[in-house]
């Protein structure tokens, strides 16, 4: 029996440390204005939240790579990093 | 030659570009939807400025999986006429069709002006009407054009003599006053290797009708239907 597993993904897409911030030097100036002139090194990335249906964790982490790898990061600027949690339920397919 | 101009959804400059192909320059010209495939007809496919699916997620990232762009790839190996402009350089880096990425303005704002680029190459079928190391005015308007790349892809460009216009002063010196955007090496536009698939951040679809006041655009189309003829 094949059993289909419901996985939960939290990914994190940062900009690579090579790689420029503008909006994040801009985020750091306001809290400065602010009075918090002990933050440094604000960068600003991006989080995705997704279900993903897989036979085994590590089925959907190698799906979750391809899809950061040609989609949801640019790999030429960003990283990204995930972290799958098994929701409870399990659905049964097949015999 | 047959031009196609591709229409995604969010796309705005695409009938500016076939006003130029079509009307300016007399050449067959039809819109391309970007859920097309077959685009075996046409000699030129250019990808045009404006939002493509709303610039989510990243500029051109989403429009790079669209059908059309699956048929492009196969034209561009096929060695035929790639042009990306403004958000259709976007489109092109994110395919892989050309090295790098472009991101948000170095001053964060969208911008919206004429600036003076550098010509860096007459060699090109799309050059060959301008000077060696002519000055032209082009329109920009764009909030992400920052071009970017690690040091060793630039390097690798500049040693293959593929940035194509550079920002510059008017006299030609590509200094940071003149980088309106914050391109690594005032980049402006570059050529994939061998010279088929061009993408640039400035219109040179904007500045080739007269009646709009300024015409260093036209050249480019004009020398890629001199070298075609």
């Amino acid at each position: 029996m094949k059993v289909t597993q419901h996985y939960h993904a939290k990914i994190y897409v940062t900009l690579r440390p090579s790689v420029l911030d503008p909006a994040g030097t801009a985020v750091q100036s306001g809290l400065s204005h602010m009075g918090y002139n002990n933050v440094e090194h604000v960068r600003i990335g991006k989080y995705i939240e997704l279900n993903i249906s897989a036979q085994s964790q590590q089925a959907a982490e190698t799906q979750l790579d391809i899809m950061c790898d040609r989609l949801l990061a640019n790999t030429v600027i960003e990283n990204y990093r995930f972290e799958l949690t098994a929701l409870t339920e399990t659905v049964a397919t097949g015999a | 030659m047959n031009f196609g101009v591709v229409v995604f959804p969010g796309s705005n400059c695409d009938r500016d570009m076939a006003m130029v192909s079509r009307d300016l320059l007399g050449q067959p010209t039809r819109m391309v939807w970007h859920e097309e495939t077959d685009i075996d007809d046409l000699d030129v496919i250019v990808i045009p400025g404006g939002f493509s699916y709303g610039d989510y997620l990243r500029c051109g990232a989403i429009a790079r999986f669209s059908p059309v762009m699956q048929s492009t790839l196969d034209h561009a190996a096929a060695g035929k006429w790639v042009l990306g402009i403004c958000n259709g350089f976007q489109v092109l880096t994110e395919a892989g069709l050309l090295p790098g990425a472009l991101m948000r303005n170095r001053d964060l704002h969208f911008v919206c002006d004429r600036v003076f680029v550098k010509v860096e190459r007459t060699d090109l079928p799309w050059m060959r009407e301008y000077q060696p190391q002519q000055v032209i005015t082009l329109p920009i308007a764009h909030g992400e054009g920052c071009y970017y790349a690690d040091a060793e892809t630039i390097a690798e460009l500049e040693a293959n003599h593929q940035v194509v216009i550079r920002y510059c002063d008017e006299s030609g010196n590509p200094t940071e006053a003149a980088n309106p955007n914050g391109s690594v090496n005032n980049i402006a536009g570059i050529c994939n290797r061998q010279g088929n698939v061009v993408g640039m951040m400035p219109h040179p679809e904007r500045a080739s009708d007269p009646m709009l006041g300024y015409t260093d655009g036209l050249l480019l189309f004009k020398g890629l239907l001199a070298h075609c003829a």
